[in-house]
């Protein structure tokens, strides 16, 4: 087959095609079987992601495909990141059947806005010029900006939508107008023609990089940009927390990584020095503004914050180790908190959330499965070997070290050791305090997720090979 | 030569014991406790005795890793390899040895979450000979920092009333100085582009990476050994830990940090060694007779014996960093000796604490009258505490002793007032509990050791006497592996002190 209208080859955007046309099409379903059919929808969407993984590893040809006058790349970098994108997203729907069976919330929408927003996350993550960065930006976050209060009748919800769309449209202003100075500046959107054009030195694209990289930490939530983080994350319905953390941030930081490396390679020193800060200033407060939460989804969101600062070690070395650590630890990162927001998920009492740290008092003898399970990714968040959460900050300081920025490093060690104290404190609670109650029965598809999640945590370290095999061939694709 | 990997089946096979525990010993009742006991038993008592075909095949004559399995890991350079030379081979004994013992001390002091328990004592195991085995830098860091996690819980689950706080204290400060280790590992893995420690030992490192290498790894070890004025952690651990948790951290744990010396300090950066040795003296030192001064002021037995413990540590790191001939092999011997005497002196106080509840000195007075078997072995492991001829402390404190004397007087001889004072707490300690009339109500119907008590004490009271007497097969043991640290240590010494003259 050969799709080239228009003088365009559309193969390489045929999975994202496939995405498109297949929400599309549920979304009739939806709109013409009424609310009942959502976990109807909710299936055949998953199904629909997994179908658009299989073209993506097994339809396109291997190697670097481009379209669109180098508007949209295919490379080993785009394919990997977007596998996990993918699965990011089925994992969404997949631990979304208990929160959208309740009648209220029966809204088949959730599912096309996800599916949506993927469509977007892939966009990002094969964008090659700045217009297709933002298309992709926008479509994945507009759609975000909408599930994040899809727990309508919930105060808490819809103010974190709201307040998630007003940031999320100042970021993106900000970052129109960085794209503008850099196009102004450089003459090109296209990376490859940025990178022939930006010269060190010139105010006007370091000026326009600074805005830029301003809505990119944004989508990362990456100090200083970083506010929305708690509020969204305690507000957002579990599943949509577990979904922000994941494949938005995976696409974002894909993107981060492929403008600064591809786009801006002669201003190593302009952007590297931004990433360092903004690396520095995420790890110690997501370190240290932690340890005042009592809320776990709060907790878990100034987590992020900190864990996005160490994956910022990893491109601020700005080498080729330093994207196979990136890569490497997104992945298991994506991993470790997506099995601990849907353990948050699965834990309830009397049918009510558990959200509450102190709610967990004493798990390990109500529930010891689910408590060692929770305890093994904690100590992996923490990053304590031999668990995966510790190959991941293995890699990227790894990286770091080579690149000889080794006052980024301690101070990245040492914020990971105030770190593990918060982490610690949830293990604390649940093992040493004495028990708040029992717990209901875990749904059957939430405990599989979590013992997935938690089982290749425990076991990433007996063969990690082709997973690193993997992220280092990705990683080259890039250079 | 091999036929089988003994190695790593000795490593993993208390997690295969820990795996059978979680799947036959379900349940939090009675059976389930029992079950649990005795698979960690058989589990750790077939897991010694596989090891000691380790110490069978042993050749000490050799001075190279033996027994060495490696295969692919995370890359081509960052491998799985283990191994095991004179100085490791000991230590390995020295868990698989201790395990068995610490589960019969728990087999009834421990009633609650029995296999949970016994779970994490075989995990701990498994980890503690991978890090006394492992070949591979980043494997020993795993092996080393894994440890955390079941020691935190031990600690948390079991401990006392302060376990919290005392199990924070252990995990974040081991952590924080493990962290920078980690930073120097991979310094020194782009410098040599491999992790294979044989490899690693004859890379010449450059001077400079040395110095800041070997301060990383300082912070790492002291803070494990634990040297003062980082040992603040270790009195709380050990207050709090259960009496099994006392024996392995006082017996194992406290070694990996004398054990990171000899392998990683010494051999790596032997000239950052050299430079740093003044400072070692002066903090292993202050360590003798500081915490011996401070032991006598204890009112907690536990306390006293964990300052006493740091106290000996320092003959240790004195011993190591003297890069003698005597200084190394004493300090190989004073950390196998401490192993035992140590563990079996946290046993004594377990032996009573199950009894009475409490490990206040005061609370007890005159036990001999009514436990004289008791009594016997206290004393025996007192003596040995105090580094009385005859017992195995005295030839660590010893060889540690002369082997210092040769490079630093002034360090041997406060070292020497050491041991004038680890007499005086010791001595106090025992008159205070054992000796005296038998007052207190309280204790009139203590009874004296039972079968389980002396089969556990047993076995370190013959090796602790027959070492102190006869310290010729573990000293031959590490003799060869120990002989060729101490000549490319001095070796590489002179070629930097003759390069010097030359200019």
């Amino acid at each position: 087959m050969n799709f080239t209208p228009a003088g365009y080859s559309l193969l390489p955007v045929l999975p994202e095609i496939v995405l498109a046309v297949g929400a599309m099409v549920l979304l009739m379903v939806g709109a013409f079987r009424g609310q009942r059919s959502t976990p109807l929808v909710v299936t055949l969407a998953i199904a629909l992601l997994i179908l658009t993984g299989v073209l993506q590893c097994h339809y396109l040809p291997a190697g670097k495909l481009t379209t669109f006058g180098g508007s949209f790349v295919v490379d080993g970098y785009a394919r990997f990141l977007k596998i996990l994108v993918l699965l990011g997203s089925a994992a969404t729907l997949l631990i979304s059947y208990g929160f959208l069976s309740e009648r209220p919330r029966r809204i088949f929408e959730y599912a096309i806005l996800i599916l949506v927003s993927t469509v977007g996350m892939m966009l990002l993550v094969s964008a090659g010029d700045l217009i297709m960065l933002y298309l992709g930006l926008e479509l994945m976050s507009l759609s975000l900006y909408v599930v994040a209060a899809s727990n309508r009748d919930d105060v808490k919800s819809t103010e974190a939508g709201l307040k998630y769309f007003v940031l999320g449209a100042l970021a993106s202003g900000m970052m129109l107008y960085g794209m503008s100075l850099i196009y102004g500046f450089t003459g090109t959107v296209n990376f490859t023609g940025i990178a022939a054009a930006a010269k060190s030195g010139s105010i006007g694209v370091a000026f326009g990089l600074v805005f830029l990289l301003a809505g990119l930490c944004f989508k990362v939530s990456a100090v200083p940009f970083h506010m929305w983080t708690p509020d969204v994350y305690e507000g957002a319905p579990t599943p949509i927390t577990a979904f922000f953390s994941s494949a938005p941030k995976v696409a974002a930081f894909a993107i981060f990584v492929r403008v600064v490396l591809t786009a801006f390679p002669n201003v190593t020193h302009e952007w590297q020095q931004i990433v360092v800060f903004v690396s520095i200033a995420s790890m110690a407060l997501g370190s240290f503004g932690a340890i005042g939460q009592r809320n776990i989804k709060r907790m878990m969101a100034y987590s992020s914050i900190g864990h996005m600062g160490f994956a910022l070690v990893g491109l601020a070395a700005g080498t080729p180790e330093g994207v196979q650590g990136v890569i490497l630890y997104l992945v298991i990162y994506t991993v470790m908190t997506f099995g601990v927001f849907t353990l948050i998920l699965a834990m309830k009492r009397n049918g009510h959330a558990m959200e509450e740290i102190s709610d967990f008092a004493g798990l390990s003898r109500t529930n010891p499965v689910l408590a060692f399970l929770c305890a093994m990714l904690l100590f992996s968040l923490a990053g304590i070997p031999p668990l995966a959460g510790f190959f991941a900050k293995f890699y990227v300081f790894t990286a770091a070290i080579k690149a000889g920025m080794i006052t980024l490093s301690v101070i990245g060690v040492l914020s990971s050791v105030v770190g593990a104290f918060y982490y610690l404190n949830v293990i604390k609670v649940m093992y040493f305090d004495e028990q708040a109650g029992a717990t209901d029965a875990v749904r059957i598809e939430l405990g599989t997720v979590v013992v997935v999640s938690a089982l290749f945590n425990m076991l990433f370290f007996v063969y990690p090979g082709p997973l690193v095999g993997a992220a280092t061939a990705a990683a080259k694709s890039l250079f | 030569m091999m036929t089988w990997p003994i190695l790593s089946v000795v490593t993993f096979l208390p997690a295969v014991g820990a795996l059978l525990i979680w799947l036959m010993a379900r349940g939090g009742d009675e059976a389930a406790a029992r079950n649990a006991r005795w698979i960690a038993l058989w589990t750790t008592l077939i897991n010694f005795a596989i090891s000691l075909i380790l110490v069978v095949r042993f050749d000490p004559t050799q001075a190279g890793f033996q027994f060495v399995e490696e295969g692919r890991w995370l890359t081509s350079t960052i491998a799985y390899k283990m191994g095991v030379d004179g100085i490791s081979l000991p230590f390995v004994i020295l868990t698989t040895a201790l395990l068995p013992l610490c589960i019969i001390a728990s087999w009834k002091s421990v009633t609650n979450r029995v296999p949970a328990y016994m779970m994490a004592f075989l995990i701990l195991e498994a980890l503690m000979v991978g890090t006394f085995s492992a070949l591979d830098l980043l494997l020993f860091y795993v092996f080393f920092e894994g440890g955390l996690i079941p020691m935190f819980l031990i600690i948390g689950v079991w401990g006392g009333p302060r376990r919290v706080y005392a199990t924070f204290k252990f995990f974040l400060y081991t952590l924080l100085g493990s962290v920078l280790m980690l930073l120097a590992i991979m310094a020194l893995y782009w410098n040599a582009g491999t992790t294979d420690i044989p490899t690693l030992m004859t890379t010449a490192v450059p001077r400079n990476l040395q110095t800041w290498a070997w301060l990383a790894f300082f912070a790492s070890f002291a803070v494990k050994m634990p040297m003062w004025p980082v040992h603040t952690w270790l009195p709380d651990a050990h207050v709090e830990a259960p009496t099994a948790g006392s024996v392995i951290l006082a017996a194992i744990l406290l070694k990996m940090g004398g054990y990171g010396f000899l392998r990683f300090s010494l051999p790596m950066f032997p000239l950052a060694s050299h430079d740093f040795a003044p400072l070692v003296f002066t903090l292993s030192a202050i360590a003798i007779v500081y915490t011996s001064l401070v032991a006598l002021m204890q009112e907690d037995m536990k306390k006293l014996i964990a300052y006493s413990s740091v106290a000996h540590m320092g003959f240790v790191t004195m011993g190591i960093f003297a890069g003698t001939m005597q200084g190394v092999a004493g300090g190989v011997f004073q950390m196998v000796s401490h192993g035992l005497v140590s563990g079996a002196l946290f046993l004594c106080v377990g032996v009573v604490y199950d009894r009475m509840h409490t490990r206040e000195i005061a609370a007890y007075g005159g036990v001999v009258n009514r436990m004289p078997l008791y009594a016997f072995v206290f004393l025996t492991f007192t003596m040995a505490n105090v580094g009385l001829p005859g017992t195995s402390g005295f030839v660590g404190e010893f060889l540690t002793l002369i082997g210092t004397f040769k490079v630093s007087i002034p360090t041997a001889f406060f070292a020497t007032l050491g041991v004038i004072l680890s007499a005086a707490y010791a001595l106090w300690l025992y008159r205070k509990i054992v000796f005296g009339a038998l007052v207190k109500p309280s204790l009139a119907s203590i009874k004296d050791l039972t079968f389980r008590e002396v089969v556990t004490l047993g076995p370190l009271l013959v090796l602790t006497i027959l070492f102190g007497f006869y310290p010729k097969p573990l000293l031959d043991f590490s003799a060869a592996s120990v002989q060729q640290l101490v000549t490319n240590y001095s070796h590489a010494i002179t070629a930097v002190k003759a390069a010097a003259l030359m200019q």
